[in-house]
Formats: structure tokens, sequence, C-alpha cells
């Protein structure tokens, strides 16, 4: 039986009619369209698949489509605004913040909740923060140092 | 690709609204998911329905009243560690929520639902049992408060029953200042479960130890306590050799199996280190804070 789900996602409202079980990022990803989440372990380890539920970093793997419907998702495709990158996605090209760039995804968007938060992270705040995301190419000290960059080229608009 | 098997979905919009959903047959609480979900994905849970109960806001507070700490079923493992009245009365939620998986799983997985997971594995059964907290039962009667100590049945299960729902959890807050407490885990990597852990809480009165509490976690300890540890030291003084000895009933009381974290002697050595050093910690904390009492 399908259920009517009813997402805000990145400022837009998308309704489909999905299975109850249905996972948030392969709702993302195959009703939506929305690519840039990757959908990664599947077991909750990677992290290639936050994505921001109700304003909060979240695995999508790991959390039905269902538990979405009337509240708001932020993905990647949100960082950009205007033709302008999100210092975070500036940082991680400064600084070779990936590799194969699987992992980015992810890594950006807890990044970015991160510098919300905490718009000065000591390099000790950003590995701790991302420590529940893999990256199997930088070996994280590109990821940090991107994560730092951002933090020091802050524009002032953070969102 | 990992796919739960069939599932019908309801949304609770009230605890009463959710305790009528869960008196029907074949429903169950989703709360954070984070446990629940991976289940249902290996097909190791296949629910009927899920009562999705992340909307009761009700359930999610940390507050301190009537002398006892209280956390609401549905307070998530982010906002325990972020808790200044749960950290200050018990520094042992900090140390065990610092690793529990990681800080994104800590934003959505609840307190609530850890306890009802049942996990051997989990880290805050064993710290609500060394706190000797007390779970609130609600049903659509009322209310039954249950020991932590009596929660668990067994791995996996709890005394909760169908047409139930865990409200709260209520920990007595020391009366007096020379309470201290530690919470000491060995992970494989960072956000793993353990392979073994230990919490202790020590109420001390000039040097002798009060009441102990010790529980231990993913080493088959019944009721995640070492209940003949705690006998030993209480009445006893609160110094090192005392420590090691409660420390060493503890590993031989306990019953560890061999597993893919370690064998199981690896694991009984474990418990008797983990112990003595959350015992220390306690001590050294609960003495931090009798003099902080007696200066302020």
């Amino acid at each position: 039986m399908t259920m009517r789900v009813a997402v805000t996602v990145n400022g837009t409202e998308y309704a489909r009619d999905v299975e109850p079980r249905l996972l948030l990022i392969h709702f993302l990803r195959d009703e939506l369209g929305l690519t840039g989440s990757h959908w990664g372990c599947d077991t909750s380890n990677c992290g290639s698949c936050v994505v921001w539920l109700d304003q909060r970093p979240v695995k999508a793997c790991t959390v039905l489509a269902a538990m979405a419907d009337g509240r708001s998702v932020r993905t990647v495709e949100d960082l950009e605004r205007d033709g302008r990158l999100d210092p975070v996605q500036q940082g991680f090209i400064e600084c070779h913040g990936l590799q194969c760039g699987f992992c980015t995804p992810g890594m950006m968007m807890t990044a970015r909740w991160l510098l919300d938060r905490n718009p000065d992270p000591a390099e000790a705040e950003i590995r701790e923060v991302l420590s529940g995301q893999v990256c199997r190419c930088t070996g994280y000290e590109n990821i940090v140092r991107s994560v730092r960059w951002a933090a020091e080229h802050a524009q002032g608009t953070a969102t | 690709m990992q796919v739960p098997s069939h599932v019908e979905y309801e949304r609770a919009t009230s605890v009463e609204h959710a305790l009528a959903l869960l008196g029907r047959p074949d429903h169950q609480v989703l709360a954070g998911g984070h446990s629940l979900i991976p289940m249902m994905k290996l097909r190791l849970a296949q629910p009927g329905v899920l009562v999705d109960i992340n909307g009761l806001a009700e359930l999610a507070y940390i507050k301190e009243a009537g002398g006892q700490l209280r956390i609401g079923a549905l307070a998530r493992h982010a906002d325990l560690l972020d808790s200044a009245v749960a950290g200050g009365h018990f520094p042992i939620f900090h140390d065990a929520e610092r690793v529990v998986a990681d800080p994104i799983v800590r934003l959505w997985g609840t307190v609530g639902g850890s306890l009802c997971q049942a996990d051997p594995s989990e880290d805050l059964s064993a710290v609500f049992a060394a706190v000797r907290a007390t779970a609130v039962i609600r049903g659509q009667d009322g209310d039954r408060e249950i020991p932590v100590r009596d929660f668990h049945l067994g791995p996996y299960e709890t005394v909760v029953g169908p047409g139930e729902l865990l409200a709260e959890i209520r920990v007595p807050v020391p009366a007096h200042g020379g309470t201290g407490s530690a919470y000491e885990k060995v992970a494989r990597r960072v956000g793993d479960w353990s392979v073994a852990a230990a919490g202790a809480v020590l109420q001390l009165d000039q040097g002798t130890v009060a009441q102990a509490g010790i529980g231990l976690t993913a080493v088959g300890a019944e009721h995640f306590v070492a209940a003949e540890a705690e006998d030993f030291l209480r009445g006893r003084l609160a110094t090192e050799p005392n420590f090691k000895a409660a420390a060493m009933i503890a590993a031989e009381h306990c019953h560890p199996v061999a597993d893919q974290r370690g064998p199981e002697d690896y694991k009984r050595h474990l418990v008797a280190e983990l112990t003595t050093r959350a015992l220390r910690r306690a001590a050294g904390r609960a003495a931090g804070r009798a003099t902080e009492r007696a200066s302020a």
C-alpha cells in the first residue's frame, strides 16, 4: 500500500505516493531525481547519504521517507546559491578535499551544519563531528583543511 | 540493497493516540529508528505497522524535578550529551554519550529507544543500571514504575508490553556532595559497539563507600549489573586495592562470549581493567564534588 508523502526539499514542496518502507535516500534520488546525495554503505556507517532533516543532519539511509512527511530536507544541491558556491564547497576545491568525491556530499552537509553552529571550530571539533563519515581517499587531512578554509573565508551569509 | 519488508505507517499525534495504536496487534513504536530501521533492512524485524512517535514533543525533555533527574524517553543522545543538569549530577552520562555511535546518529537515536532495544552491547542500559534509575512505563490505565535493573528480560526483550510505551527514566539526584560516576569503554574503532565497558557510581562518606553501582556492557552481566562487586565494596574504604578486588569480582561473575570482538578471557581482562578505571575516576569525582560542596 502506498501513502502520500509531502516533503519540502531545498525550499520546494514535493509530494509523491510511495511505500512506507521507502528510505529517504531513495526518495530523494529515485523519486525526486536529486542524485547529489549518495547511497553508500546502506548501514548508517559511512555517511555519504547525510542530508538535513528539519535543520539537523541525518543519515538518509536510516530514515523512512514517511518520517520526513511534512518536514523539510536540505541536500547538497542547495549549497550553491545564485551561482555562488558555499564556502564549504569552495574550501573542498581550494584544499583538494576530495578525490573520488563519493563521500563529499555528506561531508559538506555536516560541515555546513557545524559551521552554522560554530563558525570557528578547532581541528579536533571538525574531526569529531565528521567521525561517523568515511572517506577512503583523502586520509581526512584535506577534508579538515577544507572545512577550516571555509571557516576562514565565511561570507557572513551562512544559511 | 537492503529493503525492509512491507510495513504500514501511522504517525502518533499524542501519547494517548500512540497508546491506542500500540494496543493493536503487530504495531511497533518507531522513535529515532537508528536500531529498528537497520534491523528492518536486515529483515530481523518485520513489524506490521510502525507507530512514529517523533512528533511527541511532550516526551522529549531532560529536567530536574522533585529531587529526581527526569529524562523523557524521546530525548536524543545528543540532548543527554548536551545536558548540563544531567552531566552535573552524573558525569557518567556524558562519558557514555561521547562514545555512543557517532555525532550524526546521536542527533536522532533516542535514550528510550536504546533502553527498549535491549541490545546486550548497548551502552545506556549499563549506565542506567549503575545509577539505579527507574523506568516509567505508560499504558492506557496509567503509569507503572520499574527499576531499570528489572527492565530487561533478556537480549532484545523488555518488560514493556503491548499497548505500553516507555515514557520517562528517573534517577534520584544525589542528596549530598560525595557522589561521583564514570564510564569506561573499549571499542575497536570510533563509534563502534563496546568490546566491553564498565560504568561506576560511588557514594562516599568520609572515604568509605556508602553505596556503589556498577554496570557492565556487552559481557553478559545479569541485568547489566556487577552485583557481587557492589556488595563487596559497600562499607569498605574507597582505595585502589579495594577497587581492584571489586573489579576482579566483576570480571569473574559476568558471562562474556567469544565473538568477532574478542575471546572470552580478553573480555574478562577488559572488565577488570575498565571497572577499576571507572571506580577510580568515580571516586576522584566524588572527592572533587565533596570539596566543591565544602568550599561553597
